[in-house]
């Protein structure tokens, strides 16, 4: 029953992202192509820090190099975009690994530390790298744009549009990978390591394992984010402070939606990106204001519900449906992760 | 030949020595005892042989060397560890706890020994779809032995059951164990300082001290040993 419930509320979500370029103007479609390659990259970093408990600062660096891989690869082999993704997740899954190795002697405010400087140390490495690439000797690349092609008319007028349904695709299939995956064995065994870590390995769960394949598959996911940011917004980049900016807006947009919850980082994506934009907006003249305005709503959300918006709607929901039973506390029912 | 079979067991925390050559065995189907007070060693020689604590000596199962194999190795030959404390996992489910105990099963029977212990455990049938960490202390111990339970043990280390539970709760679960026991064979290893209970679930039993055992013999011997009853059983 719950599983039917879920896919008709998946396939109700799908519909509507399938709508919005039809019936949004050009500035707000935009806007929602960049909550679908946020959501990726939090759909990632979820993995990692909500259901595995390690908490990434530094997944921005994942994404510039799944953004640098596509973006080089399209400017200077003449690739197609589709076919740079799965070198994207293979570019990222050793990346993530080598990163985790390290990383598993570290644990909470340490790790948070650690992958700051990750952040950090990566627009150095991708500067000196890229900048043989990128226009007039900067690590900026622009790769030619996705054309929408004759046969997607009847649906995309404007190349915006084949874009947005294009990454749309690609995040749908993460999505759908992601939610098996922490629903199955693997996500059972990555809540035990974070949980308890001495007995998920009595019972024969191999931590270190648990633990470097989390950290290489959110990278994956980054990278995949980052690939897509190419494909939206047309270039690839990574100043110090932008790299810095998204690491940070993932883990935000993890926590505002619910950590450890299917659903969380997907709501958490289009907040941030729309409170984002609103703050932008809210005054005039003062875009330095904007964001303390973010800021600020972002402290009253996490104030009002600790758990995430989905947390809060699912205690929500199960504070409405619980039928106390005499013996038995109204335990809110959070089985379906 | 014995199930397992301990002997001159060293080891420690870092220059910190609390296991001094101990040895013991445990044949199989039985249930045995080591009794020994706070900081004799109990935690530690059950670490040792689950493969969490580095240690020097010997560890035989089966005849085979377990000692320096890590965790997961270990539980592989289904050497099941219930730890001090219970360390169930509170954001899963009881299910889900219980499938996290097959994590290292092939077999299709998962399912129907989730059921086979939901029956055995009725309490936890109820709590199925509910969050572990929101049961009663007593409740975790089950589902934490239970657990263990779904790795299809030979043996069953149980680190302090009684630990934090009520004396009826305690009762009740040393009653489990040994209709358990009784029931499916599985040979336990149970480390206790709650002696009364203890032997009169156990057929054998060890007392450590300081990281040395000091006295060994059946459950009946050990409770008329006055040492014992002066130590552990409150009598003088």
């Amino acid at each position: 029953m719950r599983r039917v419930i879920r896919i008709v509320a998946s396939l109700v979500v799908v519909a509507l992202l399938l709508l919005i370029p039809q019936v949004v103007g050009e500035s707000i479609n935009a806007l929602w192509a960049q909550a679908v390659y946020i959501a990726v990259a939090a759909m990632g970093l979820n993995i990692l820090t909500g259901y595995n408990g390690q908490i990434s600062i530094g997944h921005g660096a994942f994404y510039g190099i799944g953004a640098y891989t596509s973006a080089i690869l399209m400017e200077n082999s003449g690739w197609q975009f589709l076919p740079t993704i799965p070198v994207v997740v293979g570019v990222a899954l050793v990346a993530g690994a080598a990163f985790g190795f390290p990383a598993l002697r570290l644990k909470g405010l340490y790790l948070a530390l650690i992958t700051l400087g990750l952040a950090a140390v990566f627009p150095d490495l991708i500067n000196r790298f890229a900048s043989k690439y990128g226009t007039g000797g900067t690590s900026l690349i622009q790769p030619p744009r996705v054309l929408a092609p004759g046969w997607a008319d009847s649906f995309a007028d404007f190349d915006d549009q084949y874009r947005y349904y294009m990454a749309l695709t690609i995040a749908i299939v993460m999505a759908v990978l992601a939610a098996n995956l922490v629903r199955g064995r693997y996500g059972r065994a990555l809540v035990a390591v974070r949980d308890h870590e001495s007995a998920a390995s009595v019972l024969g769960i191999n931590v270190a394992r648990v633990k470097v394949s989390a950290f290489a598959l959110s990278a994956a996911y980054a990278a995949v984010a980052g690939s897509l940011s190419v494909l939206i917004e047309g270039s690839a980049n990574a100043g110090k402070i932008e790299v810095f900016q998204q690491s940070i807006l993932f883990l935000v947009a993890v926590v505002i939606g619910g950590t450890a919850t299917v659903a969380g980082p997907m709501v958490g994506a289009v907040i941030v990106v729309f409170v984002q934009d609103f703050a932008k907006d809210l005054i005039d003249d003062q875009p330095v204001l904007s964001p303390a305005i973010f800021g600020l709503v972002l402290i009253v959300m996490m104030y009002l519900l600790p758990d995430g918006l989905v947390g809060g709607a699912r205690r929500l929901i199960s504070r409405v449906l619980a039928k106390p039973e005499v013996g038995q506390p109204a335990i809110p029912d959070v089985s379906t992760h | 030949m014995s199930l397992l079979s301990v002997s001159d067991l060293r080891g420690g925390y870092g220059p910190v020595r609390v296991l001094h050559g101990l040895g013991f065995e445990v044949n199989a189907g039985e249930i045995v005892v080591i009794l020994g007070a706070n900081g004799s060693g109990k935690t530690s020689t059950i670490r040792a042989i689950s493969g969490m604590l580095q240690a020097t000596g010997s560890v035989r199962l089966h005849d085979e060397e377990i000692l320096g194999k890590n965790p997961e190795a270990i539980a592989r030959r289904r050497v099941a560890h219930v730890p001090q404390g219970r360390g169930t996992f509170p954001e899963l489910t009881v299910e889900e706890n219980l499938r996290v105990g097959a994590f290292s099963r092939k077999d299709s029977a998962v399912d129907e020994d989730i059921d086979r212990w939901l029956t055995t455990f009725p309490r936890l049938r109820e709590r199925r779809t509910q969050l572990a960490g929101s049961m009663s202390g007593g409740e975790q111990q089950m589902l934490a032995i239970s657990r263990a339970l779904m790795m299809n043990p030979v043996l069953l280390l149980l680190d302090e059951p009684s630990l934090g539970l009520a004396p009826l709760v305690t009762q009740e679960l040393f009653q489990k164990l040994a209709q358990l026991n009784r029931e499916t064979y599985i040979a336990m290893l149970i480390v206790e300082q709650n002696a009364n209970l203890a032997l009169k679930t156990a057929t054998r039993g060890y007392v450590l001290e300081a990281g040395e055992i000091v006295a060994t013999g059946t459950s009946e011997e050990l409770a008329s040993n006055d040492e014992v009853r002066k130590a552990y059983l409150g009598m003088a």
